[in-house]
């Protein structure tokens, strides 16, 4: 049975080894629409919950090659094309002038994408979440380990999962209302 | 409990953060500071002082802007004095910061995660100080702005063959990049703080930087990829930052600026100077926030040894500087060597090699390393030694070039020190501020220091 | 870090450990002896080491802001006092004088805005006449030029006619009749001044006196006739404190009457001065003997040879092949020497004057050398020479029979060729004797300037009515009951004579700013003929001059062109009296000689309140802004003292208190002193500057006396100079900045000349094809064997790109704003130096290093290959400036341009930008003149791209020397061109790749081998 009321199931535990054996269990139970929390990041977590790829490098990737080139193109086109001036009788395309702002670009562009795609990604600014009706789920920013089966996964089921979370001898178990 | 801060001379190194300690107790001993310590008179005292410096720096920066750049001892030859001066050594302190944090985590030096909070912020601080220089020192300040990369109403551009458009990108991607980075690495703390904080206003105001964190293992899988991308973008960055600084000087053709060495040498300054400023920060606040535990002999120690071998590699810059002022067999290089031992400003030259030769030599002495007021001192000595040697390079450089006709001296004015000074007050006010109001410390990197963390990685 | 407090402290041992040498002269003479090949320098302080800075330690202001924020310096004042003035609005009129005068070019009915006319006048200092052309803008005079088709200018101009212009402006100019101290009219006075005249009818006016300066102008002269002859009682005085007095005495020794002597330069092999300082302005002909001594310093055809022996430094001193420094006193023994080695066919004659061997020596070699060239040589003695030297020079000319060769005779110019002193004398006696009741002064301030002795105050104060007539309210004014504001030169009509007697008329430029009198109008009242104008007056004594119908013709070709058509003087054939000179006993030569001098900046004073004249750096010593006491190494060497010490100079029982300049080739045992500073009323620029030694000077021995008393006081004093570091070693180097040889080294080897870059020594493909395919590219050479030193260029530069004056404060800064400045180096024995001028402007490289590293492009290079300036552009961080290596650009600190006082608004070149605050400016070889030339050029459709006619930059057209040539270097047979062929042409550190456009021609001397030997 599925409760609309109810957003999910949330396990506390005391130690990040229990939260990982746990973790990795309830992966391997078969549930998906999971995820785990820790005061700390914790490599072994998001392995356990089956979450590999994260897709930050790409675009940090990306937006450092558009800063690079456009910075350099900007520079070409602007001494060559848009408005050439002898300055010290130095050639119009003086490339080697204009290697220092390519690279500064290129940094500033790949490292704000990356920041940027992290909190996209992350869905973050965002300021309310149903976990955050939990009281107990303050802990996770200081001392205590969670994981959360959300009632949209498929094999969710009110009860049959409250059990399944029973096996991991959580600390504690409760509801997540939405 | 037993002092773990102080090691005995022949002890093998000290530990990172003392035993005894877990999840909690560094959450609570941190966030204390912020949230629950009550204002100290101490703080308020040294606030004020700071603010009242402050004050003198605007008194300098009103006159300047009703008078001219000419209330400051510049002149014909002699085009930058103090401003440029305080410029590059200010930037050099900034490096630090960033240093450490992306550096040593590429490198994997956990011993970083205490310290590297507040090394960035003294960044953003110093990156702040610095900034503000270029600005003052134009005849038209007014219109800074023109060296912005934007076409003015003729479609004319800013040049980019000039070291100071360089400078324009270089400083403002470093002091962006160095900003996000420190914000990012505070998020997960905020949200520590929105949990503990009980007034219901502070929780709001760090509830919004948040940003909503909720330690998902996903957003850290996310955010630990971005932060080491961010770590690995900022160590080219921080080193690229001093060297186009150097480009002013290196690309003019003044006798004493026209060198290939001024890059490295740059830099390895700008990292001695900042290492000595972090440690002329962190023994006080270790001492009367009591960080023992946390920023252990073991930083102040490790920062010690990274002064002394930065130490070595600018003197091999003033001795490389020298060896080819000789080799060159250059008439006017040949003159800066000779003005520099025998000019007027001769004893300003020994007094810098004093200070960022000589005197740091106790370093090698362990014990030294380990008294924290030697060291503080030593720091000190280090700091006026890097802003001496930025005066020989900017002023003893350009007031005898080429034609004796021109043959100049700098003179710097109360306007010259009221700014400079004036600066020192910004600084430490804005470190007043933030030891006040934000985690001084990396409390979720603290956390992963805690054995039983460790013990996740061992399965 | 203590180093605000080291600047404070005199005590300079710490800053400096290496230099504990206050001046310390042993080191001195160790590093002359142990320097090697030419070594060049500047002070004894740079040859000592640093004491140069010791003593700009010891400055006082450079220790913080506080002193000069406040007292904003001079200019600051200037600026706020001459915002108040009760001149407000002038700017919107531009007061045309009523009558018609006739322009230069043009018909003044088609004045096109924007398009100056010119108009010839000109300019009259001590009676002799510089003619001038003057740029005028709608009618405002606002840059003077030399007249190229006067004889005595031939396009040349001096600092005093440059600088005249700003005098004309200068809102601290009488403004207002003053009677009693209270403002008055004109026509008060012409109504009050009828009774006292009708007093003196009875008596036939013998209780009136006159005293002016000395005039020449013809019209003048008639009119004082036409005066005495209503009152033959009067009296009518002359006196200038700066006069020839020496010359007219001279020459009736030598002819029994008063000559005037003229040189011909261009005819001369051998040129021997006797303490002349014929090579800087005020010397009358100045222009035109630096044009023609200069022409015959070419090393490729006939250079001549120049002796000079001299009692103080002077910028001529510094051109000769050989000078010899000796005290005043001793001129005449040397000059004896010289006729008697000149009469011997052969030998040298044993008559003991008292000269030295090395002396001896020399002499024997001038004389051999003028005998040699006999009637191609020529002998000049100098004005402050007393009478019989300059006989003993007329029989030389005359023995060697140079007479109408290289020198002529001719009537005097000066209209009453009176001895200027004895008149003043009388006067005073007159007055002592209360036989004057009415004094009337033109022109004069004898409270400031008259000699000491005479107690010329007392005397003055005995006079019941004393009338003042001149252009400022001065020392003199303030104790007469009536003064009258006169009007500038460039306000009224009038005419004078040049030294070569062609007579100039001079015509207004502009209506009296102030409604100021001329003394045509003053006499005019006077003699009871009050509506007769200036104009009229003139006009009618030419017209009676000229016979013929066809006056009107005459009179507008005479003004069109400048002056009046054959009224130079005629040679006069006079024989000359051998002159026996009676050899006194040689003052002993331990006691200190003290010459006085002219300055070269303000001259007698009279030119105090002129701020360009006042920041022109000094020949010799680049000081601006103040007099000092020149003393010779030795000299200072005994006393203790060092640049900045202040002395007590004391004669009598009269005591002026300097500071000391260490001036080197001054002569031993001898100090000179300034005339002209110290001014108690000149205006905002004079009053206060510098030092009053007019108490020292007696009428007995105007010009040197001995008996001196020269001792060291406490304290220093800051002397501005423009120059900081003035030798060209550094360190152990001598750096190539001036290059020289002897005549014979260039001849043997004509490429002594060595250092040219490669062309292909760089990475770049560079813009060479692209300049050569525009029309012009331009260039310019400055011939350093030319160069005179004179500042002229200066002060053109100044005039026409409307450059700003910093104040004295700024300057000691390192702040002056001159774009073109003339380094002077000193190389060899301190005692008696060889000197070099080197003008330096903006050499407009084709690689500019200051263009690269502007980040706002505020510089750039244009097609034509100038360095360009946009001033618009400017952000202002004076990076170009450090990467300049000629140190040329020049950076607005404050808001150094004065954007408020009315008149200098009027002043300025319409053509050139007025800098604001925080920008930076130098030299564009005249960009607003070129672009001028291409307009009309295009307008002309001219294929002919030589602009060596047309187009003269300011600094080469005001160049008496001609040492400046500016043109096209695309077109071969330009001269910028041919002069860049030349084996001297030399870029200034060339090896720096910055491939200037304006080049050096090294400097030639041509020593005797006799005393090289």
């Amino acid at each position: 049975m599925k409760d609309p009321k109810i957003y999910g199931l949330l396990a506390e535990f005391d130690t990040a080894e229990a939260v990982v054996e746990a973790a990795q269990r309830t992966y391997a139970a078969g549930y998906r629409k999971i995820d785990a929390y820790s005061p700390f990041p914790i490599e072994e977590l998001w392995e356990a919950i089956g979450f590999h790829k994260n897709g930050v490098a790409p675009v940090c990737l990306l937006g450092g090659l558009l800063g690079g080139t456009g910075a350099y193109l900007l520079q070409w086109w602007i001494n060559t094309i848009s408005y050439p001036v002898n300055i010290g009788g130095r050639p119009f395309h003086s490339w080697p002038a204009f290697i220092i702002v390519t690279f500064e670009m290129t940094i500033l562009f790949g490292g704000l994408s990356a920041v940027f795609g992290m909190l996209v990604m992350n869905g973050l600014p965002q300021p309310y979440h149903p976990l955050f009706n939990v009281d107990r789920f303050a802990g996770v920013t200081r001392d205590r380990f969670f994981i959360a089966i959300f009632a949209s996964d498929a094999k969710y089921d009110l009860l049959e999962t409250r059990e399944f979370l029973q096996t991991l001898h959580p600390h504690s178990i409760s509801e997540v209302p939405t | 409990m037993k002092d773990l801060t102080q090691v005995e001379p022949g002890e093998q190194k000290a530990p990172v953060m003392a035993p005894g300690h877990n999840y909690g107790t560094i959450t609570d001993k941190i966030s204390s500071i912020v949230l629950k310590k009550p204002v100290s008179k101490g703080w308020i005292l040294g606030f004020l002082v700071c603010f009242v410096i402050l004050q003198w720096m605007l008194y300098g920066i009103t006159l300047l802007f009703f008078k001219g750049v000419g209330v400051w001892g510049v002149n014909i030859p002699i085009g930058w004095g103090f401003a440029i001066v305080n410029f590059v050594w200010w930037i050099g302190i900034g490096h630090a910061g960033t240093l450490i944090s992306a550096i040593l985590l590429l490198l994997r030096q956990s011993w970083r995660n205490s310290i590297n909070r507040f090394a960035e912020a003294m960044t953003l601080f110093a990156v702040a100080c610095a900034g503000m220089f270029p600005i003052f020192h134009l005849g038209r300040p007014w219109v800074f702005y023109w060296l912005f990369p934007y076409p003015n109403t003729m479609g004319y551009w800013p040049n980019f063959r000039s070291p100071l458009v360089w400078d324009v990108f270089a400083v403002s991607t470093y002091g962006t990049i160095s900003l996000v980075f420190w914000y990012v690495g505070m998020i997960p703390d905020f949200a520590t703080l929105r949990e503990i904080a009980d007034k219901k206003w502070i929780k709001y105001v760090y509830g919004m930087l948040a940003l909503g964190w909720r330690n998902s293992a996903r957003h850290w899988s996310r955010y630990e990829t971005a932060y080491l991308l961010l770590a690995g973008l900022a160590t080219p960055l921080v080193l690229s930052v001093h060297t186009v600084v150097s480009f002013d000087f290196a690309i003019g053709i003044v006798p004493g600026w026209h060198t290939t060495i001024f890059p490295p040498y740059f830099v390895a300054g700008a990292i001695y100077s900042g290492f000595a400023m972090v440690l002329v920060l962190a023994i006080p606040i270790r001492k009367f926030y009591h960080l023992e535990d946390f920023i252990t002999a073991r930083h102040i120690e490790n920062s010690a040894m990274v002064m002394l071998a930065t130490g070595w590699i600018v003197a091999y810059g003033y001795a490389f500087e020298a060896f080819m002022n000789w080799y060159g067999g250059d008439v006017y290089e040949g003159f800066v060597r000779f003005n520099r031992l025998h000019g007027p400003y001769a004893f300003w030259y020994f007094a810098l090699l004093t200070c960022n030769l000589l005197i740091p030599q106790v370093l090698w002495f362990r014990r030294v390393r380990l008294n924290n007021f030697v060291l503080f001192l030593i720091s000190m000595d280090i700091l006026i030694g890097m802003w001496l040697e930025r005066f020989i390079i900017v002023v003893v450089s350009l007031h005898r070039d080429f034609l004796n006709s021109s043959f100049g001296m700098y003179y710097p004015t109360q306007i010259d020190w009221a700014i400079f000074i004036g600066t020192l007050g910004f600084f430490t006010a804005c470190m007043f501020l933030f030891m006040r109001l934000l985690p001084s410390i990396s409390i979720f990197e603290l956390r992963t220091l805690l054995p039983e963390a460790e013990a996740v990685k061992h399965e | 870090m203590k180093m605000e407090e080291q600047n404070g402290k005199p005590h300079q041992e710490e800053v400096c450990p290496g230099k504990k040498d206050k001046l310390n002269l042993e080191s001195a003479n160790a590093l002359i002896a142990e320097t090697k090949g030419p070594e060049f320098w500047r002070s004894l302080e740079e040859l000592a080491g640093s004491g140069e800075f010791q003593e700009m330690m010891h400055r006082e202001f450079p220790k913080g802001a506080s002193e000069w924020l406040d007292s904003v310096s001079r200019r600051g004042f200037m600026k706020l006092m001459g915002a108040s003035l009760a001149m407000a609005g002038m700017t919107a009129c531009t007061k045309q004088p009523m009558e018609a005068i006739v322009p230069y070019v043009k018909q003044p009915e088609d004045v096109i805005p924007g398009k100056p006319l010119f108009y010839a006048t000109a300019f009259t200092l001590g009676g002799y006449a510089a003619p001038l052309l003057v740029e005028s803008h709608l009618f405002r005079p606002t840059k003077i030029e030399g007249n190229d088709k006067h004889p005595a200018s031939l396009g040349g101009t001096d600092v005093y006619s440059q600088a005249s212009v700003l005098g004309m402006y200068d809102p601290d100019r009488s403004q207002n009749v003053i009677h009693a101290g209270d403002v008055s009219s004109w026509g008060e006075f012409q109504n009050f001044i009828r009774g006292p005249l009708k007093g003196q009818e009875a008596s036939q006016g013998a209780g009136i006196r006159i005293l002016s300066g000395a005039f020449s102008s013809p019209a003048l002269a008639d009119q004082v006739q036409a005066f005495l002859k209503l009152y033959p009682g009067a009296k009518w005085h002359t006196y200038e404190p700066v006069n020839r007095d020496n010359a007219l005495e001279g020459a009736k020794l030598a002819f029994g009457q008063p000559v005037e002597t003229q040189y011909h330069l261009e005819n001369a092999d051998v040129v021997v001065s006797l303490d002349a300082d014929f090579l800087y302005a005020g010397f009358p002909g100045f222009t035109k003997y630096a044009r023609d001594f200069a022409a015959r310093r070419n090393p490729d055809s006939g250079m001549s040879r120049f002796y000079a022996i001299e009692s103080a430094p002077t910028s001529s001193g510094v051109k000769a092949d050989h000078r010899l420094p000796v005290r005043a006193s001793h001129v005449g023994a040397i000059a004896a020497t010289i006729k008697d080695g000149t009469f011997l066919v052969k030998g040298f004659p044993q008559i003991d004057r008292g000269l030295t061997e090395e002396e001896t020596r020399f002499m024997r070699a001038v004389s051999r050398d003028l005998r040699a060239h006999s009637g191609s040589s020529v002998v000049i003695p100098g004005e402050h020479q007393p009478p019989i030297v300059h006989a003993l020079a007329h029989a030389i000319n005359a023995q060697l029979g140079n007479v109408g060769k290289t020198v002529v005779y001719t009537d005097p110019v000066i209209a009453n060729p009176v001895n200027q002193l004895e008149s003043f004398k009388d006067l005073v006696a007159d007055m002592n004797a209360g036989k004057v009741q009415l004094l009337i002064l033109s022109g004069v301030n004898p409270l400031f300037d008259a000699p000491v002795d005479l107690n010329f105050a007392k005397a003055f104060e005995g006079v019941p009515l004393r009338i003042h007539h001149g252009l400022y309210q001065d020392e003199t004014a303030e104790h007469c009951h009536w003064h009258i504001n006169q009007a500038d030169y460039l306000e009224a009509w009038g005419d004078t004579r040049a030294f070569d007697g062609t007579v100039s008329l001079v015509q207004p430029l502009i209506a009296p700013l102030y409604d100021g009198k001329s003394l045509h109008d003053l006499l005019a009242v006077l003699s009871g003929e009050p509506q007769a104008s200036g104009h009229e007056i003139v006009q009618a004594y030419w017209q009676k001059q000229h016979s013929g119908a066809d006056f009107d013709m005459f009179w507008r070709r005479s003004l069109h062109d400048g002056f009046v058509a054959d009224t130079a003087y005629s040679p006069k054939q006079v024989a000359a009296k051998s002159a026996n000179f009676a050899q006194s006993a040689s003052p002993d030569a331990k006691a200190i000689e003290i010459n006085f001098r002219p300055d070269p900046s303000v001259y007698d004073g009279r030119f105090s309140n002129n701020a360009w004249l006042q920041e022109l750096p000094k020949p010799m010593s680049k000081i601006t802004w103040d007099n000092c006491v020149w003393i010779g190494p030795a000299m200072a060497e005994r006393l203790g003292v060092q640049k900045r010490d202040m002395v007590r100079v004391a004669l009598g029982d009269a005591k002026v208190d300097l500071p000391v300049w260490i001036q080197a080739g001054h002569p031993d045992n001898s100090v000179t002193v300034f005339l002209g500073y110290g001014r108690k009323r000149a205006g905002r620029a004079g009053t206060g500057a510098g030092f009053d030694v007019y108490p020292l000077r007696t009428s007995a021995t105007p010009w040197f006396t001995t008996g001196a008393q020269v001792s060291k006081i406490s304290g220093t004093y800051i002397l501005a100079s423009t120059q900081g570091y003035q030798t060209m070693d550094a360190g152990d180097v001598t750096r190539p900045i001036v290059r020289t040889a002897t005549l014979d080294e260039y001849r043997k080897h004509a490429d002594f000349n060595e250092e040219k870059p490669p062309a292909e020594l760089t990475l770049y493909p560079g813009y060479e094809a692209q300049y050569r395919s525009e029309n012009y590219a331009w260039g310019m050479t400055i011939d350093l064997n030319s160069c005179v030193g004179c500042n002229n260029c200066i002060v053109a530069c100044q005039s026409e790109n409307n450059i700003a004056v910093v104040g004295k404060e700024q300057v000691n800064h390192g702040r002056h704003m001159h774009w073109i400045r003339v380094d002077a180096y000193y190389q060899g024995d301190r005692n008696d130096p060889k000197a070099y001028f080197q003008p330096v402007p903006c050499m407009q490289c084709e690689n500019a290093p200051c263009e690269l590293v502007c980040p706002v492009g505020a510089t750039t290079h244009s097609t034509e290959g100038l360095n360009d300036m946009v001033y618009n552009r400017c952000v202002g961080t004076r990076y170009c400036s450090n990467n300049c290596p000629y140190k040329v650009r020049r950076f607005n600190f404050f808001l150094f341009s004065d954007w408020d006082t009315p008149q200098y608004k009027m002043m300025r070149n319409p053509d050139v930008t007025v800098r604001s605050r925080g920008v930076m400016e130098k030299c564009t070889y005249c960009v607003q003149r070129i672009t001028e030339y291409r307009i009309k050029s295009e307008e002309s459709g001219t294929k002919d791209y030589n602009t060596d006619a047309d187009l003269k930059t300011a600094c080469q057209q005001s160049c008496p020397a001609n040492a400046i040539t500016f043109g096209n270097i695309n077109v071969a047979d330009s001269q910028v061109s041919k002069l860049k062929k030349n084996q001297r042409n030399y870029g200034l550190l060339d090896d720096l790749n910055t491939r200037p456009r304006t080049t050096y021609l090294a400097e030639i001397r041509n020593p005797n081998p006799e005393l090289e030997a």
